[in-house]
Parts: C-alpha cells; structure tokens; sequence
C-alpha cells in the first residue's frame, strides 16, 4: 500500500492505496471536488523528495506527500 | 544549523548564541535577517506548520551552497502560534568577508519563501486561517491536475 497525505492547510486525511504511480492517484483523486483547487497549486513529494512525473513509479510501503503553496517567515 | 521553536522566537539570545559560536571561527562578516510579526488587517498573530523533512533537506542543500562559498547560515523558525511584535524567523549567513554573505542572505532568504515547507495561518477572532493569498506554489506544482495531464498530451 502507499500512504498519501496531505500537508499543512488542506484538511484531508491521509489515504492508503493501492497505486502503482502517480497517474493513478491523479485518476483516483480528479473526480473530487474539494481537492480540485489543491491539486492544481500543489506540488508533490515521494518519499520526501519532490518529484515532476506523473509516470514515477509507486512501489508498497512508499509515501506520497502533497505539498500546497508555502509561506514561511 | 536549523533550529525550530514552538512559539515566538528568543531573538537576542538566539543571535548572541549564533555570534557567540562563530566568534573564533575567522568569518569576517555575519548578516542576520530576523522576520517579525506585524499589526495588520486587524490579525492578532500568526501561526505556523512545518513539514520538517523536506525542510531540513532544504536547508541541507543551501549549506551546501554555502560551504562552496566559504560560508555558513543558521536559521531558526516557529512552529504554531507568534502574536504581533513577536519574531517568528531568523536566517543568518557568517562568511569570511562581505559581498557573500549580502548576496548569499538575499538569495536565501528569497528561496526560503518560495520552497521551505511551512504553511502560514492569520490568527483573527480565535480562529486560523490560511493565508492563501500570500502563499507561493513550489516550483513544479499542479502535477496531479486534470490541466497539467492535458498539457503533457499536447
């Protein structure tokens, strides 16, 4: 299973699916409404890195993180 | 050196310990940046999330940068609620003489806006509420929405 959770504002718990890249969580999570506004300004970590491809391959135990936009300071 | 606080920030202790460390460490120039709380819109304070790991990887890769140029930064920042006044941000930069560290604190300090994983809240009326509206996307956002799979199948 890979984890997903969802960081500082956006008031979702975290999932735990059964996906094998991030293609199928952009398919599992688009027919959401409330989420709609936070995919679009939300980058997006496996394993606490940020990665930039929907193609990047999920293996079990994995951790996804939705990261929305920052303001630290 | 990352440190994180819950609450406001000790600001003379926090950059007496930072002077105080370097004192001997032959660094010709220290350049602090301290971020503090102010009265407006009618707010009471703010309130901070931190998401440490990818902070601290964050922080990690600038003190590599750092180093390459001679230099070091320290940073320090709150976790959950600063009121007005309060100072919730330190970013630091020691380097052995001026024109890095003016650079280094600016480029810094800016990308730390931009990338660090901390999420900023207006205290107002008991309540916390995201402060959308001054919040930048990390580089690379929108990668699991419908617009960007369009995109790619252009």
């Amino acid at each position: 299973m890979v984890r997903v959770e969802f960081l500082g504002p956006i008031q979702r718990e975290t999932m735990e699916l059964d996906i094998a890249n991030l293609n199928e969580l952009a398919t599992i999570l688009k027919d959401d409404q409330e989420m709609q506004e936070w995919l679009e300004n939300s980058a997006v970590a496996v394993n606490d890195t940020l990665v930039n491809n929907r193609d990047f391959a999920l293996t079990s135990g994995d951790r996804v993180s939705l990261l929305p936009p920052v303001c630290g300071g | 050196m990352l440190e994180l606080y819950d609450g406001s920030l000790s600001v003379a202790s926090i950059l007496k310990d930072w002077y105080e460390e370097e004192a001997s460490s032959n660094y010709g120039a220290f350049i602090s940046f301290v971020g503090t709380v102010r009265s407006e819109d009618g707010i009471d304070g703010l309130s901070f999330d931190i998401y440490e790991p990818i902070l601290n990887k964050w922080f990690d890769e600038w003190q590599k940068k750092a180093k390459a140029k001679g230099a070091i930064i320290k940073m320090a920042h709150s976790r959950g609620d600063v009121m007005l006044h309060e100072s919730s941000y330190i970013a630091a930069v020691f380097s052995p003489k001026r024109r890095v560290a003016l650079e280094f604190i600016d480029e810094y300090v800016e990308d730390f806006k931009a990338s660090a994983p901390i999420w900023k809240y207006d205290l107002r009326d008991n309540k916390r509420i995201y402060a959308k509206e001054r919040s930048t996307a990390i580089k690379g956002s929108g990668l699991l929405s419908d617009s960007k799979d369009k995109e790619e199948q252009r």
